[in-house]
């Protein structure tokens, strides 16, 4: 019995190590298949984004690496109020009752849309930041995200406000777009 | 006293977010300047009005003297997240992982688990498209609809990030005009994935988000 058990322990030995050694072989794509590159095992969270800016602008310093580490679905219960407080901080007009931006959002409607820091993308058909008359329906290259962010903090309910902080006057990418896939420019 | 309470705030702005830059370039500590660094997110309608296509750079700042030197990371991660029920659980996935030259995507699929821990799902379309080297045409491959690209680009944001962390810093009071984009001349690398619409809820309204995860 003692020989039998050693004789299975030698076949399953033998039938892993088949395994193993026929996962570097072939050439199909297969996470934990018999064939392809090895894709198993566990990959942990290090970053994540939704729409531009979010963390670099309404996390405060201690607070930036956990806020990459929150699934969505709890980022407005964990960061709203530290997103109010920042923004107040930045534009201090938000913490006037009444006071709004163009969109109509005041400071908790509008860290409220904020905290939860996944993009919207419309599947029907314009996808934009904002150009005038969209709002939050995508995000395409040329979108001049950092600007209408801009003018959602210092703009006011008309964009007349604060001027000098509410445009960078950087319109456009450095290099033009492709209109066909993979859309990007070339490198430098 | 409007002007020294706008200071204020600008004094509080600064200590909270002084040294990290924009869109998502080195946004935190754990993860500027390495390859699982996320610098932006693009998420827009294709060429072909039936495709959406999702766009993910990573290590920012390249100069083109070291861009022929960079790499994706094969511990890395990349997996974009559709939630397509409006609960903003991801409900499908599409990941892409580099191996010996080739980015392999895999996707869009239901994942095994949401949230921060990933597995690769191997259940759903596959597509395998060669890693473009610096200085040559993009390589793309298209499969059952879906286009595939990855490698260095042009970062394709723009920002006068300079003049930004001067105000931040007090030493100026607004922007400039005309200002001076900090990201020209720089790339990234970069992760482009165009699918049918059909293939990720048809209509409506997504909310997607994409994260690096390493082993």
């Amino acid at each position: 019995m003692k020989n039998l058990k050693n004789i299975f322990t030698v076949l399953l030995v033998t039938l892993v190590a088949f395994n193993c050694s026929n996962d570097d072989d072939a050439a199909v794509a297969g996470p934990t298949g018999p064939s392809g590159p090895d894709f198993t095992g566990v990959y942990t969270q290090q970053d994540q984004m939704g729409r531009p800016a979010v963390n670099t602008v309404f996390v405060s310093s201690g607070s930036k690496d956990m806020f990459n580490t929150t699934v969505p679905s709890n980022q407005n219960a964990a960061f709203q109020s530290m997103f109010e407080a920042n923004l107040t901080g930045l534009s201090p007009a938000y913490a006037n009752p009444g006071d709004a931006n163009a969109l109509g959002l005041d400071a908790a409607t509008f860290t409220g849309l904020l905290a939860t820091d996944v993009l919207n993308v419309s599947l029907d058909g314009t996808t934009t930041f904002y150009d005038g008359t969209n709002v939050l329906t995508g995000r395409t290259l040329a979108d001049d995200v950092i600007t209408v962010e801009l003018l959602l903090i210092f703009g006011g309910e008309d964009f007349s406000e604060n001027p000098t902080l509410s445009n960078d006057n950087v319109d456009a990418n450095d290099k033009a777009f492709s209109t066909s896939f993979p859309y990007l420019a070339s490198p430098w | 006293m409007k002007n020294f309470k706008f200071i204020l705030g600008v004094g509080v702005f600064a200590a909270a977010s002084f040294f990290f830059l924009s869109a998502d370039h080195i946004d935190a500590p754990a993860v500027q300047g390495g390859t699982s660094d996320i610098t932006d997110f693009y998420a827009f309608q294709g060429e072909n009005t039936d495709n959406l296509v999702f766009v993910a750079n990573v290590q920012g700042l390249l100069s083109p003297a070291a861009t022929g030197n960079a790499s994706f990371d094969e511990n890395v991660m990349i997996e974009f997240n559709i939630d397509n029920t409006g609960d903003n659980v991801e409900d499908l996935v599409i990941q892409a992982l580099p191996r010996d030259g080739k980015m392999y995507f895999f996707g869009p699929v239901a994942p095994g688990t949401t949230g921060l821990s990933s597995t690769v799902i191997g259940s759903g379309p596959q597509t395998v498209v060669d890693i473009t080297s610096y200085g040559t045409s993009p390589i793309v491959q298209t499969t059952a609809g879906i286009s595939a690209f990855a490698g260095p680009r042009d970062d394709p944001f723009f920002f006068d990030f300079n003049q930004y962390t001067a105000i931040i810093g007090g030493t100026a009071s607004g922007f400039n005009n005309p200002g001076t984009d900090t990201f020209a001349g720089t790339n990234v690398m970069s992760i482009v994935v165009e699918v049918p619409k059909s293939m990720i809820g048809g209509s409506g309204t997504i909310n997607t988000w994409v994260e690096s995860k390493s082993k």
